[in-house]
């Protein structure tokens, strides 16, 4: 993975003085909260219902073991024992002192990691695939665009104030996991003539107006890519609507002006870039990033394992673990290992410092220490050899961290919701778990197959109900709560907005409603291998949404 | 308010005239960009020296007939979140080439001082800012990422070294 050089180790070192200066004139009176506001959220420090909430970036979803124990001391001396990875493959801490702060990055600084432009109306911490590198599927690893990108975002003195806060996905493989359409970017490496460079989609988003993203450009030249994003920036930051938070996105701007009107200024103000306005990248510096992210150097091992083999037939635990949490890899003998943060009852996406420590311990002892937080708020281990993956299940099982469900209906996004979040309508987090109690029989859950329940406190949809195959959006209605069912809905290449079904349930009910959807896809699938979005795909949402008001 | 420019705390011997009432007629002023691009083409303004003061929707090449006459150009910020000013210093800086004292007005606080000389500022006229505050806003960072109006050179330059 990336390491820092003299110039990033500056760069750090200087934010966190810098943040110091800033909390020290705040807590002296010298900074007005209203002035300090966007001060601190670029440094993802939040104001939530209990206390300042610390959002730490983990470029790209990437970890180093070291980096993953310095977020565990995080969790143990400045917060309660744990900490919550986000969809955007973040880490947040919950229970941080404003004057702690500026100690804790400077811990973070130590292990080569910051907060810069975690939150605020700036370019945020750039996303990708979380099996980058590793996948089978893979067409080219998309993590050294990532680190170009957040390097050239960082601290980008014409992108600092933007209408609105603004998202970008980079994504290498054919199958799309970094859910590129609904970001205000979404980056698709390409390959075209022998050139390289990327497919550019712009506007999409969630929140209260979902939108999928427009295709602006087939095909940009990796050495223009920089000059591109700063064109699409730059409109943006000079006509995105500025009078309306609701709509000041760039899907917004998209929309507004029409997809081509959009694409025409952008193209536009990128002829227009003299010479010396180009950022011509070094091809010195692409090579010098791009060995940061060289394939590493595994054994060369068999197709199968025999210990694999063996310890599937001996154990059903570990062969439904096998089924449920590994992706392929490209490597013969290999596998990425998926470590579920979605145990039944427990809340998505939390870790105690005990178990990010073990999964620290289990990277370096299996895993060729390289850890990855995907947007579905897991962790993975991108390299594990199939020999390995017995004595890695046990490990992770003794950790509290062997939960086999994978993409399966107890794998949920769950955004934090009203128990911690200023902006909530609704309670999230227990609407999960009472979901997850339905579906927790293995058996059950295995036979449902792949499907994703996506559930946000509000219509900021930090939980991608939109693009959940059921999302569940938490509303207020008089002072109760209720939530709002969409049915259709995927993240993927294939990405769509889910439909809103009917008005809306009570809390109780949601769990009973949920197993009518589910249980009628069961009877009328074509197989066990047409997956519920599938199915949905093609009966249409009606019967589903018919299912989940069908109370008796 | 304090006024920092190249460096220094000057006093400000410019005046804004809205375009409203009458107009004096000597000394240093800027217009709205209508009634300067105006001024301009009646030809005569006397003892006046004009400059502009651009609002964050202004289109700045509209100017560029007039940049190389230009003493002073101001950009307004009405709210401290309101970010378009630092597009157009890098249009007028980088683009068109103007040369001239660019100077940011309104809602100048410190924390936005590093990024306005990025982006081609050479004058504050701050909230409350005085020259020591700017001087070490303008101290923050020793190294930076990316081109900008400022010239600094940019790390993934400088790591090969090449200097611009």
């Amino acid at each position: 993975m990336y390491r820092y050089d003299e110039f990033d180790a500056a760069i750090v070192a200087e934010r966190v003085a810098q943040f110091r200066g800033q909390v020290e004139r705040r807590l002296s009176g010298d900074l007005k909260e209203d002035e300090f506001k966007p001060l601190r959220l670029q440094n993802g420090v939040y104001l939530q219902l209990h206390a300042y909430m610390l959002r730490v970036a983990i470029p790209y979803g990437q970890l180093n073991p070291r980096q993953l124990r310095q977020l565990a001391m995080v969790a143990r001396d400045y917060d309660r024992g744990y900490g919550h990875f986000t969809t955007r493959q973040n880490i947040q801490f919950n229970w941080v002192s404003l004057k702690d702060i500026p100690d804790v990055l400077a811990r973070l600084a130590e292990v080569e990691m910051h907060a810069i432009q975690t939150s605020g109306n700036c370019i945020r911490n750039v996303t990708s695939d979380h099996f980058a590198g590793a996948a089978r599927d893979e067409i080219k690893d998309p993590r050294p665009w990532c680190e170009i990108i957040r390097q050239w975002s960082t601290f980008h003195p014409e992108f600092a104030f933007l209408p609105r806060k603004f998202k970008i996905a980079v994504t290498g493989a054919e199958h799309d996991r970094a859910a590129i359409r609904v970001h205000d970017i979404g980056l698709h490496m390409r390959e075209r003539e022998g050139m390289r460079g990327f497919e550019v989609h712009v506007g999409g988003g969630q929140g209260r107006t979902p939108h999928l993203a427009t295709l602006v450009n087939p095909f940009v030249q990796e050495t223009e890519l920089l000059d591109y994003l700063e064109a699409i920036m730059r409109v943006y930051n000079r006509h995105g609507r500025r009078d309306n938070k609701y709509k000041a996105r760039i899907k917004i701007l998209v929309s507004e002006l029409g997809p081509d009107e959009f694409t025409r200024q952008v193209e536009d103000e990128f002829a227009a870039q003299t010479d010396a306005e180009k950022i011509r990248l070094p091809n010195a510096e692409i090579t010098r990033i791009e060995s940061y992210f060289a394939p590493p150097v595994l054994p060369v091992r068999p197709d199968t394992s025999a210990v694999f083999d063996a310890a599937k037939a001996a154990s059903p635990a570990f062969a439904r673990w096998a089924r449920n949490n590994l992706h392929p890899h490209r490597l013969a003998g290999y596998a990425s290992v998926t470590i579920s943060l979605k145990p039944v009852g427990g809340v998505a996406g939390d870790a105690t410092d005990m178990r990010m420590e073990a999964v620290a311990d289990l990277a370096e002892q299996f895993g060729n220490s390289d850890i990855r937080v995907s947007h579905a708020q897991n962790l993975v281990l991108a390299h594990v050899a199939l020999d390995d993956l017995p004595a890695l299940h046990s490990a992770l099982t003794s950790a509290g961290l062997g939960t086999a469900n994978e993409s399966l209906i107890t794998d949920m996004i769950v955004c934090p919701g009203l128990d911690y979040c200023n902006l909530a309508n609704a309670r999230s987090i227990p609407i999960g778990q009472a979901v997850q109690q339905v579906f927790a029989d293995p058996a059950y859950e295995d036979d449902i197959g792949r499907l994703h329940i996506n559930i946000s406190g509000c219509i900021n949809a930090c939980g991608h109900h939109h693009v959940g195959h059921i999302g569940i959006l938490g509303v207020d209605k008089k002072g109760e709560e209720f939530y709002q069912i969409t049915l259709g809905g995927r993240a993927d290449e294939q990405a769509a907005i889910g439909e809103i079904a009917g008005p809306g349930l009570k809390a109780d009910d949601v769990p009973a409603a949920l197993r009518r959807v589910v249980d009628h896809y069961r009877a009328v699938r074509t197989s066990k291998d047409e997956l519920f979005i599938d199915a949905v795909a093609r009966l249409g949402v009606k019967p589903f949404e018919e299912a989940l008001y069908a109370a008796g | 308010m304090p006024l920092v420019r190249y460096g220094e705390e000057v006093a400000n011997d410019w005046v804004h005239h809205t375009g409203e009432g009458e107009v004096p007629l000597a000394g240093r002023m800027t217009l709205p960009l209508d009634g300067y691009l105006a001024a301009r083409a009646r030809g005569d303004h006397g003892n006046l020296e004009l400059g502009v003061r651009l609002q964050p929707e202004d289109d700045p090449a509209r100017l560029e007939d007039y940049l190389a006459d230009l003493a002073l150009i101001e950009i307004s910020f009405p709210k401290y979140t309101d970010g378009r000013g630092y597009s157009l210093a890098q249009v007028l800086r980088r683009r068109l080439g103007y040369r001239g004292e660019l100077r940011a007005v309104g809602q100048v606080l410190r924390d936005q001082i590093f990024y306005m000389h990025r982006s081609g500022f050479d004058a504050f006229e701050t909230q409350r800012a005085g020259l020591s505050d700017v001087l070490e806003a303008l101290r923050e960072y020793s190294a930076v990422y990316q081109p900008a109006a400022d010239g600094a050179g940019a790390a993934f330059r400088l790591r090969h070294g090449k200097t611009s």
